[in-house]
Order: C-alpha cells, then sequence, then structure tokens
C-alpha cells in the first residue's frame, strides 16, 4: 500500500480536470450549454443536480464515451477527444449503473478489468485480491456476482474502477438506488478512496452525499452550472447547516403564514404551496422554534409537522434558481432503481 | 505504459474479451442448450412436415435439406449477437470497455470469435442429429469439413450484420425482432428449403442474389458432389462484401455510441 501511496501522490502534482465551453446537444434538447469547470488535483468535487439535468451528459464527455458539440476538455493534461486512449488510461469510471458480469466471480471480475489494463496475470491476479479484501468482499469473492447484494455490486465496480490506480476517478451516482446502510458503507469507501490522493469527480443528486465527501460542489440545472462553491458557501445560500420545516395543515393558507415568518426567515423562507411546507434558517439551533409557533399561533394557523432538518437539493435549488428541483431525490428517495 | 497501438496488446484483450463471451456460453448453459433445441425441433419438424411434400428430384430431403439446414442454423445465430450486444449495451457494460485503454476492435471481435465457435457446435450437432434421421456425406471428409468451415466464415461475416443491428438498436426485444426482419427472407426465399425454379419469377430473381443461395448450394455440392465452381465464388465474394460494408459500420457505430 505504501508504494502505491507514492505513486499516486507522484501523479497528484499535475492532475485536474478542466472542461472548456461544452455543449452537447440531442435532437431538440440542450444537454449541455456551455460549460466550463476547473476541478484541483486531490480534491473532491461533486456535480449536484437532479435528474435530467445533464449530469451523465457531463461525465460521458469527459470520460471519452461521447463527443462534445463544441468545445473541449482536459484530464491530467490530455486532450479528451485528440488523445482519448491516453486519458481512458488515467481515469476511473463507475457509472450510473454497476457494470460488472454476472456469470463471474468477483475475482473473475477484477481479474479481467486487470487483463485488459495489461498489467500481466500474475499482477493482475494480486491487484484483484487486494482490492477484494479493501473492499470487504474476500469471502464473497469467488462467488459469482450474480449472487450479489445490490451493495456488494457497486463495491465491486467501484473496485474495479480502481484496478489500475486511475489519478482521476468518475463515479457518476455511486449510491442512487441503495438503501440507507449500504450508501453509508460506499461513502466510507470514496472517502478512503479520496484521501488517497486521487481527484474524485462525482454525481449526486443528494445535497448530504455532495457534503459529506466533496470538498467543492457545482449545481447543474438543465445543461447549465448554476451556482459552484464550497459546502458551506452553498449551504449558507439557503440558510445554512440546519433549516425549520413547518408544514401547515390548511395549505391554502401558506401565504399568510409565509407572512407570519418572514421576520424570522428574511430573504432566506422559503415556501412550497404544493406541499404546504415553509422552511426558514434555524439560526439560533432551536432557540427559534418556540417564535415560528408563537407567530403562527398568533395568525391562527394550525401547524401539522414542525421540525429540523439539514438542507436538501430541493432548498439549494429553491434558494438560488427560486423554482424547486424538477424531479428531485426527495420525490424519487423511496422508489427503487431500474436495474 | 505507453498505450500507442501495440500488437500483442490488441491480442490479448481480443483474447480477454473472446475468453468473457466464451464462459458466458460455458456458465449459461441454458442459453446454447435452448439455442440447439430450437435447431433441432426445427430439423425434425421441416423434415417429417414439409419433406414429404416438397420434390427434390430424387433425392432423400434429409440429404437436399440437411446441407442448407446448417447455413440456416448461423443466420439465425448471428442474431443473437445482436441481443447479446443490445443486453451488453443496457447494462452498461459497453461503457465499461470502451472507457479502458483497450484496442478499439477487441470488444466486437472478442464477441464475433466467441460467436463463430458456437457455429462450429451448432453445425455438429445438426450433424450428428441428421446422421440419426439418415443423412451421409456422400463425397468424403475433406470436402465435408471445408464446407463447414465456409458456413462458419459466411456465419462470421452476417455476425458483423448483428453486431452494427445490436449496438444500433440498444434494447433487447427490439434487437430480436430486427434480426428476424432480415433473416427470415435470406433463409426461405432461397435454395434452402426447396428448390428455386418452383418459385414465382420475380421470387427466382431475388432468391438467386440472395447470398444464402450460394452458400447453401456450395454445401450442397460439397456433401453431395457435384460442382462448386460456381456458387463458390459467389459465396466468397458474398463474405467479402458483407465483411467489407457491415466490419467498418460496426466498428464506426461503435465509437460514436450515445451520440
Amino acid at each position: 500500500m505504501a508504494e502505491r501511496d507514492e505513486e499516486s501522490s507522484a501523479v497528484c502534482a499535475d492532475v485536474s480536470i478542466s472542461a472548456e465551453g461544452i455543449s452537447k446537444q440531442f435532437g431538440k434538447v440542450q444537454a449541455l450549454d456551455n460549460i466550463n469547470l476547473i476541478v484541483d488535483p486531490g480534491t473532491v468535487f461533486a456535480l449536484l443536480g437532479p435528474n435530467g439535468s445533464g449530469k451523465t451528459t457531463l461525465v460521458r464527455i469527459l470520460t471519452t464515451l461521447l463527443r462534445p458539440d463544441s468545445g473541449n476538455a482536459h484530464i491530467a493534461g490530455y486532450d479528451v477527444i485528440h488523445e482519448a486512449q491516453l486519458v481512458r488510461s488515467v481515469i476511473g469510471l463507475a457509472g450510473q449503473y454497476p457494470a460488472v458480469e454476472d456469470v463471474l466471480t468477483g475475482k473473475e471480475n477484477l481479474e479481467m478489468i486487470g487483463q485488459l489494463y495489461h498489467l500481466g496475470k500474475e499482477k493482475a491476479k494480486a491487484r484483484a485480491s487486494e482490492l477484494l479484501e479493501k473492499f470487504g468482499l474476500s469471502d464473497a469473492a469467488s462467488r459469482r456476482v450474480k449472487t450479489y447484494s445490490g451493495g456488494m455490486r457497486r463495491r465491486l465496480d467501484l473496485a474495479a474502477t480502481l484496478v489500475a490506480s486511475p489519478s482521476i476517478l468518475f463515479l457518476d451516482e455511486p449510491t442512487t438506488g441503495l438503501d440507507p446502510r449500504s450508501r453509508l458503507g460506499l461513502w466510507e469507501v470514496i472517502a478512503a478512496q479520496a484521501k488517497e490522493c486521487n481527484t474524485v469527480f462525482l454525481t449526486t443528486q443528494y445535497l448530504e452525499e455532495a457534503d459529506r465527501l466533496a470538498n467543492k460542489i457545482a449545481i447543474m440545472d438543465k445543461g447549465k452550472i448554476i451556482r459552484e462553491g464550497t459546502n458551506q458557501e452553498l449551504k449558507d445560500c439557503c440558510g445554512g447547516d440546519t433549516l425549520i420545516k413547518v408544514s401547515i395543515a390548511d395549505r391554502s393558507e401558506i401565504s399568510k403564514a409565509s407572512d407570519a415568518l418572514t421576520q424570522l426567515g428574511g430573504e432566506n423562507l422559503h415556501s412550497y404551496p404544493d406541499v404546504g411546507e415553509i422552511t426558514l434558517p434555524a439560526a439560533g439551533g432551536t432557540s427559534l422554534l418556540p417564535e415560528v409557533v408563537r407567530r403562527l399561533d398568533a395568525a391562527k394557523i394550525e401547524i401539522a409537522e414542525l421540525a429540523l432538518k439539514p438542507p436538501t437539493l430541493d432548498d439549494v435549488f429553491l434558494a438560488i434558481t427560486g423554482h424547486p428541483a424538477e424531479g428531485t431525490a426527495d420525490l424519487k428517495e423511496g422508489s427503487s432503481n431500474k436495474t | 505504459m505507453s498505450f500507442s497501438f501495440n500488437m500483442s496488446n490488441a491480442i490479448s484483450d481480443i483474447g480477454v474479451m473472446t475468453r468473457r463471451n466464451m464462459l458466458r456460453y460455458i456458465r449459461l448453459p441454458q442459453l446454447l442448450v435452448f439455442n440447439a433445441l430450437l435447431n433441432v425441433v426445427l430439423l425434425l419438424l421441416f423434415n417429417y412436415v414439409f419433406g414429404g411434400a416438397i420434390n427434390t428430384g430424387g433425392i432423400a430431403y434429409i440429404q437436399y435439406f440437411l446441407p442448407g439446414f446448417m447455413v440456416q442454423t448461423v443466420v439465425f445465430g448471428s442474431t443473437q449477437t445482436s441481443v447479446g450486444l443490445a443486453e451488453d449495451l443496457s447494462k452498461g457494460m459497453i461503457d465499461r470497455f470502451r472507457s479502458l485503454p483497450i484496442s478499439r476492435p477487441a470488444f466486437l471481435t472478442g464477441r464475433v470469435i466467441a460467436d463463430a465457435a458456437r457455429y462450429a457446435i451448432l453445425i455438429v450437432l445438426m450433424i450428428a442429429v441428421g446422421s440419426i434421421m439418415g443423412f451421409r456425406f456422400e463425397n468424403g471428409v475433406l470436402p465435408a469439413l471445408a464446407g463447414v468451415v465456409l458456413i462458419i466464415f459466411f456465419g462470421i461475416a452476417l455476425t458483423w450484420v448483428g453486431v452494427f443491428i445490436g449496438i444500433s438498436v440498444r434494447d433487447v426485444e427490439t434487437a430480436q425482432v430486427a434480426g428476424f426482419v432480415w433473416v427470415f427472407p435470406l433463409v426461405f426465399a432461397s435454395s434452402l428449403y426447396v428448390p428455386i425454379e418452383t418459385m414465382p419469377g420475380w421470387l427466382q430473381v431475388f432468391a438467386q442474389i440472395n447470398p444464402v443461395t450460394p452458400m447453401v448450394d456450395t454445401m450442397r455440392a460439397l456433401a453431395l458432389g457435384g460442382s462448386v465452381s460456381a456458387s463458390l465464388w459467389k459465396t466468397l465474394v458474398w463474405d467479402g462484401v458483407i465483411i467489407l460494408a457491415f466490419l467498418p459500420l460496426a466498428l464506426r457505430r461503435y465509437r460514436l455510441i450515445g451520440q
């Protein structure tokens, strides 16, 4: 392991991702509209956005799978269009669904990838065992992947992307469709990977995930990056680390309720008329809660639910764009993923 | 590590990809088994249901029909290539392989080589079942062997058509139907089941041009005796034309997946 760390830190120094004016159109849909971004070496960058905002299209372009209509990108200094094969030699990509072979065992899957990187048979074997160990899959190593759980498949898929110790890792919605426990497990793995000095570029629909893993977050909407910043900057723009969420009993009273609370929330008070909810920053922790109750009570508005919660993609979206994200994670969280 | 074109790397990549596809046949034997069963059932049905009603000029129908049936096995077999690739595409396997620094044609070539092995197995099985039904090679072992090799080569050419369709349609069910659209006319409007002189004139024209006809005629001549020269060169030209057209199309399509 020590040897590997040295290797990656050597590469680390001049590694980065840069996108210069990337646009891509599918039929009439503008999937990407003039995307510019820079990812510093050794950092974790999260691209946060709802379904259909263009995240996967951007990942596919950065990983040489798709050509942009205009613009270009460089990965570790290599041009994704003209030096695609060199780009492929320094990246690892875990797509939106685990791409592992059902009829092969976990070990065979990793060995196959190792052989495709021309590591040589022995080295491919050794690397496979090493990664299976690291991802807690040693016990299942000689079982066919068909028998793996969703979380195990994701881990194996992630292991497969690391076979050749890439200096830049792309993870497209790495935890979509996982149960909360597997998600936590995977976050730990990704965080550990990031510590080994790899640059990680991940996409997600969950603000919590981006916040947990990334140093820098860009928010994407309809093919554009609408805001970029550190985690704190993004959370601050919708009211900080904790929000108060009020659900009122009668949705038609939403504007009345919002008037009653406007002094407390200021410009970071947001109302969702569709669901009868209002969010505002919990500036002083729980101390604001009694005041919220008092004011709504004075206005004779019945409260259905009152809670403190961390901000979600929806909250950030609303704060930035003034409209909720279309088809966001919150709505989809419960629904299982098609695989 | 250098990633400029490297012959031994390219061969190694093709080897790994071929092995991957072979392992799928070995570990999911039901796929190959049902494929084989279907062919056996068709062989029995056509021979015993239609065989008696078709006038093949004095020779037993199984003698007339089995050489053609071997050809049909590979023609139908190539539609399965489309299905397998459409599945790889929809499951994200193709994206994974395309994101690796491997030789570009390796993934598709590995698939085609594994399919050629599948055809060999099916043809041997058809010969075995045919023998039980009374089929005999009348022209010696070497011509028979040459015929089998020619059919596998014909299968490889058609497999590139199957590859192109599989990575163009992108979902498994469409791949299945799309395969049958082009395969049925090729198989039936040819000399495979019946002498083409019995067809209406306009259909005879198609049957004469149809690449399946010279392939079947060649195999028939190699199996039963008779002149192959006329049909052999037509078959080889067809093989060349199909590969020259569809191999580049398939590689191009592979490069542009998702555009």
